[in-house]
């Protein structure tokens, strides 16, 4: 556990032109926190390179670079091997890629320096969409989000994103990572310890966090930890660890409140009626149905 | 510097070209390797592999699942400080096109092999160069070479050239796939002392991740300074034609052995008819200008072993006093003539007539006689007879 009071004063990650109320921003603000000055950065073409890096102005104090789109996985291996070259201790090799640079492009390298082994800390902050280039869906856009390559269509026609979200925790559970776990903006306690749970890994370890995106997704910058919390209320987004080959559900709320509560948040949502909030809910409750038979709820005895 | 106990000695081996580049990457001790197999390439991450596996060589090999990986693995270990390296061919190079700009841009001095092999498609495994010449313009330079033992000693010197601190560009070695890559001959593999004495460890610039002073590499640049950039590339290639010279003349100095820097004449002092070509060929060509000399015919060649930095000035000295010239090209920029051809036409202007030839492509054997033809054709031309700019050697349907 980290307790938030003993995070250090200084900012690793400061003056970046993100939008206001961005949970990109926030979250590598607060990992940088955790994983400290002994930090190595990589983060591909995204958002937070474009927030945080261009020409005269750079937002990282630790040494950061704008990795290929397609390589975040890539060069963190390469620069997990230059550590064991230098014989360089106590440091971190992070990544920070958004979902595009995670689960589509960047999907082959990440899995191969997994697979490697590597010692490497990987986050992906989730927007559900690639934001930099301007709002088009990726394999995380929700079903029913209108994004620009995924419009909803006038009356009758397209209902925006028509595939479900994959589950990108499970494909990192498959390459029986040694650590890795889902997180949510809105919770930060959760965040932060899972961080350096993270860091302490002893190989590679991967972390997806759910990050509102206030210009993406339709809503007032303001409302970014609330939204972020109304998904996981209402069981679109979860919260899981998976460590020693088990999976553990951090939290399971208590009733879910309805999906429409999240979806009406938004402007991606907004041409959706009470059949389709119906599909994502039906399919919500399908997911869950499997998460609850497959991963352990949390506070249960380990056999 | 360790020494580890299996440090090679200077010895004569009867090895391929392939295991030659092994032995020279080898020797210069780069500290991270990433690479993915490609034919005809394979057998050089195979050898070195082995080499790690076998301790002889103190090195993190990373096996990366794609050559676009393997080049990102390399930036980031470059970025690191490390000295790097990696090999690829064809479709593999080609398929990390966008690695090489991403590593020139960040003038990281990465050295890597290409083994020339054509592209796909049409399938085939066999060598010519379009697969480095489609790589022109990633700001890399490219050597060529002839043998294995300049492949071995071209290693050596890419290291020097491309950490030149004027220089900090990438460096592509490229050897003819199979003809080259796969042939057995004698190689003498100098002592690691030797070349530790040649080539000290890397000295990366300020341009690097360190804790101690922390920055921000490959960022976006806007246009207001993105031109300053791409001029100092230039001027970083630009400064590595003398070096190159310098790095050749050092290495001759020390092991007896050099390759005339950026290009090698062969009989050019007063010759009339000059062939120009790149890798391999030249080893067959040598022979024929040898014939045509005892008959009396004032034949030469070039062997040009830079095309990037493309030595200009040497050839536009070449040219003078020359009577008719042919460009040999194993490739073919569609819809427009051979790169070497465009290159050297370009830098002549005119001051003898010239004809492109196009010739192994896809492992097209290039005998004596399609070389004697052509030095014939290029004699023609010169005579005032009419020929084809452009002509592809040996088409099954043409007399050759
Ligand atoms: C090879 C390649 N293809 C496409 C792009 C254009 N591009 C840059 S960022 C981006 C989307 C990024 O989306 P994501 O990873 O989700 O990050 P976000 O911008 O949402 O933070 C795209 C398509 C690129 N830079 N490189
Ligand atoms: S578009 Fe979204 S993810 Fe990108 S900076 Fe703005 S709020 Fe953040
Ligand atoms: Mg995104």
């Amino acid at each position: 556990m980290v307790n938030v009071r003993d995070l250090p004063e200084r900012e690793l990650l400061y003056g970046h032109k993100a939008c206001p109320g961005c949970a990109a921003g926030t979250v590598a603000r607060l990992i940088l926190k955790v994983t400290g000055e002994r930090t190595f950065l990589a983060y591909p073409a995204s958002c937070l390179s474009t927030v945080t890096s261009i020409y005269p102005q750079m937002a990282f104090a630790v040494p950061s670079f704008t990795a290929p789109f397609a390589a975040t996985g890539a060069v963190l291996s390469g620069m997990a091997a230059a550590v064991k070259a230098k014989k360089m201790q106590d440091v971190t090799v992070l990544g920070i890629a958004g979902d595009g640079g995670t689960a589509d492009i960047g999907l082959q390298a990440v899995s191969g320096a997994v697979e490697r082994g590597d010692r490497i800390l990987y986050v992906c902050y989730d927007n559900e969409a690639y934001m930099n280039t301007g709002i088009q869906r990726s394999s995380l856009t929700p079903y029913g989000a209108a994004t620009t390559t995924s419009p909803a269509g006038k009356a009758g026609g397209a209902i925006g994103e028509k595939k479900f979200k994959k589950n990108l925790f499970e494909i990192m559970v498959a390459h029986r990572i040694p650590y890795c776990a889902t997180a949510s903006v809105a919770n930060i306690a959760d965040l932060l310890g899972k961080v350096a749970k993270a860091k302490d890994t002893d190989g590679p370890s991967f972390l997806h966090i759910h990050a509102p995106c206030p210009t993406g997704w339709g809503f007032a910058a303001e409302r970014t930890m609330e939204i972020a919390r109304l998904a996981v209320e209402s069981g679109l987004w979860f919260l899981a660890e998976y460590q020693d080959g088990r999976v553990t559900l951090n939290y399971r709320p208590k009733e879910f409140i309805p999906v429409r509560e999240y979806l009406k948040t938004q402007k991606r949502f907004r041409h959706l009626g009470p059949a389709e909030w119906n599909v994502i809910e039906e399919q919500r409750d399908r997911e869950w149905a499997v998460i609850s038979g497959r991963w352990e709820p949390a506070g249960r005895e380990k056999a | 510097m360790t020494t580890l106990s299996k440090d090679l000695a200077a010895s004569r081996q009867f090895i391929s070209a392939n295991d030659a580049v092994s032995y020279g990457v080898r020797l210069c001790r780069p500290e991270v390797i990433a690479a993915y197999p490609i034919t005809p390439q394979t057998t050089v991450v195979e050898k070195l592999s082995e080499f790690v596996a076998n301790q002889e060589m103190d090195c993190q090999y990373v096996n990366v699942e794609s050559e676009h990986s393997a080049m990102a693995a390399c930036l980031g270990a470059a970025l690191m400080g490390c000295r790097t390296f990696t090999a690829s061919s064809s479709q593999g190079l080609l398929y990390m096109c966008e690695m090489l700009h991403y590593v020139s841009g960040s003038r990281l001095p990465i050295v890597m092999m290409n083994a020339n092999r054509t592209v796909a498609a049409p399938w085939n495994i066999y060598g010519d160069h379009r697969d480095s010449i489609a790589m022109r313009d990633a700001g890399w330079l490219q050597l060529y070479v002839e043998s294995a033992q300049e492949a071995l000693d071209t290693v050596i010197q890419a290291y020097k050239v491309a950490e030149n601190h004027q220089v900090m560009t990438p460096v592509m070695v490229c050897l003819d796939g199979f003809v080259l890559t796969h042939t057995y001959e004698v190689v003498k593999v100098p002592s690691q002392a030797e070349v530790d004495r040649f080539l000290p460890p890397y000295a990366p610039t300020e341009n690097r991740l360190d804790l101690a002073a922390p920055k921000s590499c490959c960022i976006s640049v806007s246009p207001e300074w993105q031109t300053e950039y791409r001029y100092k590339q230039h001027a970083a290639m630009q400064a590595a034609k003398k070096i190159i010279g310098d790095v050749d003349a050092a290495f001759g100095a020390q092991f007896g052995r050099r390759y005339g820097g950026l290009l090698e004449e062969y009989r050019c002092e007063d010759a009339e008819y000059v062939l120009l070509m790149m890798g391999t060929i030249a080893g067959t060509a040598r022979l024929v200008v040898d014939k045509l000399r005892e008959g009396g015919v004032k034949a030469g060649l070039v062997k040009i072993r830079s095309f990037r930095p493309f030595p200009r000035e040497e050839i536009v000295r070449l040219a003078q006093g020359v009577k008719g010239i042919g460009i040999v090209d194993r490739d073919i920029s569609f819809g427009y003539e051979g790169a070497l051809g465009t290159e050297v036409k370009g830098a002549v202007q005119g001051a003898a007539p010239a004809i492109n030839f196009i010739a192994g492509l896809s492992g097209r054997d290039v005998t004596k006689d399609n070389i004697e033809a052509m030095y014939r054709k290029v004699i023609d031309l010169a005579r005032g007879q009419a020929e084809e700019e452009i002509q592809f050697v040996g088409l099954r349907w043409e007399q050759w």
